[in-house]
C-alpha cells in the first residue's frame, strides 16, 4: 500500500487560515488501511479544525466527505454537488488525491492534509516500513526476494557495503542491513554463487529517471 | 565603481561597457587533450571568453571542469558550464570549490539536458538542486561565504555568475518571468538559447526592458550559425525549444547549392549588426558547434575585433 503520514495539525491550519469553509475529503484506499485519510481520519481533523477555530473566535464550516478512491475519476465525480460550496479543500488521500481533485475541479483550492511516504507494508500495528521503490523493473528475485534498490540506503547491487554492521545500516542502528538479509536469505538457500556474480548497472529507463510514467494497457481501454 | 565580483575578463568587458563576444568549445568524447587544444586554438584572440559544455545533450564527454584547465593553460578564458544532472548538492559545491581554485573565474549554470536524449538513457538523474537553486548556491557561496547549510567557507569562490534564458520555450509568457527569477536569485549574465526567430526574440527584449532587467544583468544574445538546410531542419524539427522559422529555411536553400553555409553565415552577421543595436543586449554569445575555425572569419566579418582588453 502507499502509507502517510497526517501533516501537522498546525502547518494544515496555516494553508487554509484565510477559509471559513472548508471540506475534507478522505479516501477508503491505502490511506484508510494506514489509518491516516479514511472516514475516521476526516472526522478528527474536521473536529480539530473546528476546536481551533473555536478558540479563535472565527466561524467556520467544515464538511466531510469520504470517497471510495480518490485516484479514480469515477469517484471523484461524487464531489461535484457540494465542492462549489466551499472555499478549501483538503485532501488526506496520498499525494494522488489531491492532483485528480485539482485536475477534475479546476476551479477549487485543493490543499494535501497528509505527506505520502512510501510504498510498503505493515509490520505489525502502528509500524509501516517500505518495499518498493517502484523501479519499474522488478529484480528481487536476484536478492532472495527482498530489494535492495528500495531498502539499501544506497540502492547497491552488489552490496554490502562496509558499513553493515551487526545487521545494522551504517545509517542508523534503526535501519536493519538488507544486503545483511540477503546475504543470509542466500545462503541458507545455497544460493551464494549468485550473490557472487557481478551485476551490472541498472536501466533506470523504466524508473522515475526515465521521466513521469503513464501505462496503456490496450485490452482495456475502451 | 565599486569591486569587481569575480574579475574574469567577461566581467572587465561587460562591465566596462564594450558589446561582449563568447565562444563555445565542446569538450571530447575522449581524452583526446590536442583535438580539444586545436578546437579551442581557433577562438583564442576572437572571444571574451568560452563557454565549455558540461557533457551537452546527456552524452559523455570529457568532463567540464578539467576542459576548462586546459583552456585556461592554453590562454584563453573559460566560462565553466555545470549541469545539474549529474551531481547533487555536495559535488556541485564542491566542483565550484575546485574550478575556482584552478583558475577558473566564470560559471554558466544549467539544469542540464535529460539522458533521455544522451548516450546514456538508462542513467540515473540527480536533479537535486534545479539551475535557480545552482545560481543560489553559488551566489551564496560567493557573496555570503556559506555552504548551503549555512556552514562558513574558508575562503569562497569569486565567480562571474551565467545562466542560460530560452526565449522560445513556452509557454512564451512566462519567459521573461523566469529570466526576472534567474537574475533575483543571482545571475550576472544570460546566455540565450540560439535565436532565429528575430520577431519573437525583439518581443521578448522588450519585454525586458521594461521590466529593467537589462540593468540588473548582461543578456547575451545567442547565435548558432546554420552550416546547411539539414541542419536547419533538424534544429527545426529534433531539437527541444528550438525556433526556426520556415523563412530563413527557405533563405538558405534558395542560397543555392554549395552556397548555404555562406548564407548562413551572412544570417548570423545580420544578427550581429541588429543586437549591437537593440536596446538591453550586451553582447552576442556564438556557438559555432563542431565549426570553431569558422569563428575568426566570423568575428571579423561582424566587425567586433580586435577583443578589448580591460
Amino acid at each position: 500500500m502507499i502509507v502517510a503520514e497526517p501533516k501537522p495539525i498546525k502547518e494544515l491550519l496555516e494553508m487554509v487560515k484565510d477559509s471559513n469553509r472548508i471540506l475534507v475529503v478522505g479516501c477508503k484506499g491505502c490511506v484508510t488501511v494506514c489509518n491516516v485519510g479514511g472516514a475516521k481520519e476526516v472526522a478528527i481533523l474536521a473536529s480539530s479544525i473546528r476546536i481551533s477555530r473555536k478558540k479563535l473566535g472565527r466561524e467556520i464550516e467544515v464538511g466531510e466527505h469520504t470517497l471510495e478512491r480518490q485516484c479514480d475519476p469515477e469517484y471523484v465525480d461524487e464531489l461535484k454537488d457540494m465542492i462549489g460550496d466551499y472555499d478549501a479543500v483538503i485532501s488526506i488521500a496520498c499525494g494522488v488525491g489531491p492532483q485528480f481533485l485539482s485536475e477534475r475541479y479546476p476551479s477549487s483550492r485543493i490543499f494535501p492534509g497528509v505527506n505520502t511516504q512510501f510504498m510498503g507494508g505493515a509490520e505489525e500495528h502502528g509500524i509501516w516500513s517500505e518495499r518498493c521503490a517502484g523501479c519499474g523493473t522488478c529484480v528481487v528475485h536476484y536478492f532472495g526476494g527482498l530489494c535492495p534498490i528500495a531498502r539499501c540506503s544506497k540502492s547497491l547491487l552488489n552490496g554490502p557495503c562496509g558499513g553493515s554492521s551487526n545487521g545494522k545500516c551504517e545509517i542508523s542502528k534503526d535501519v536493519e542491513c538488507v544486503w545483511d538479509l540477503i546475504v543470509r536469505k542466500m545462503m541458507e538457500q545455497d544460493r551464494l554463487d549468485e550473490l557472487i556474480e557481478f551485476k551490472p548497472p541498472k536501466s533506470w529507463i523504466t524508473a522515475r529517471d526515465g521521466g513521469p510514467r503513464r501505462m496503456i494497457r490496450e485490452e482495456l481501454v475502451k | 565603481m565599486s569591486e569587481y565580483k569575480s574579475g574574469s575578463n567577461l566581467e572587465k568587458v561587460l562591465r566596462a561597457g564594450h558589446f561582449a563576444f563568447t565562444g563555445e568549445c565542446g569538450p571530447p568524447q575522449g581524452a583526446n587533450v590536442e583535438h580539444l587544444k586545436e578546437k579551442a586554438g581557433h577562438l583564442k584572440g576572437c572571444v571574451d571568453a568560452v563557454n565549455v559544455t558540461d557533457n551537452q545533450t546527456a552524452v559523455v564527454r570529457m568532463s567540464s571542469w578539467a576542459a576548462s584547465i586546459i583552456l585556461l593553460q592554453e590562454g584563453l578564458e573559460p566560462n565553466f558550464q555545470m549541469v545539474c544532472r549529474d551531481r547533487n548538492r555536495l559535488a556541485i559545491q564542491s566542483d565550484i570549490l575546485g574550478v575556482y581554485s584552478l583558475g577558473i573565474r566564470n560559471m554558466l549554470c544549467l539544469s542540464g539536458d535529460h539522458q533521455k536524449f544522451g548516450n546514456h538513457p538508462e542513467a540515473k538523474n540527480v536533479f537535486d538542486i534545479d539551475s535557480m537553486q545552482l545560481i543560489y548556491t553559488v551566489k551564496t557561496m560567493r557573496d555570503e561565504g556559506k555552504f548551503l547549510n549555512g556552514q562558513d567557507i574558508d575562503v569562497p569562490p569569486k565567480l562571474f555568475i551565467g545562466a542560460a534564458s530560452n526565449p522560445f520555450a513556452e509557454p512564451f509568457d512566462f519567459r521573461v518571468y523566469r529570466l526576472a527569477k534567474k537574475i533575483s536569485a543571482g545571475a550576472d549574465f544570460i546566455q540565450t538559447q540560439c535565436i532565429y526567430n528575430m520577431d519573437k526574440f525583439r518581443e521578448f527584449m522588450k519585454r525586458a526592458v521594461d521590466m529593467g532587467l537589462h540593468e540588473k544583468c548582461y543578456i547575451l544574445a545567442g547565435i548558432t550559425p546554420m552550416k546547411s538546410v539539414g541542419m536547419a531542419l533538424y534544429m527545426a524539427r529534433q531539437v527541444p525549444g528550438m525556433d526556426v522559422p520556415d523563412s530563413l529555411v527557405k533563405r538558405l536553400r534558395g542560397a543555392g547549392k554549395g552556397k548555404a553555409a555562406e548564407e548562413g553565415i551572412k544570417f548570423v552577421l545580420e544578427q550581429i549588426e541588429e543586437f549591437k543595436e537593440m536596446e538591453g543586449v550586451a553582447g552576442v554569445h556564438l556557438m559555432a558547434i563542431e565549426w570553431e575555425h569558422k569563428v575568426p572569419e566570423i568575428a571579423e566579418r561582424a566587425g567586433v575585433l580586435p577583443r578589448p582588453t580591460v
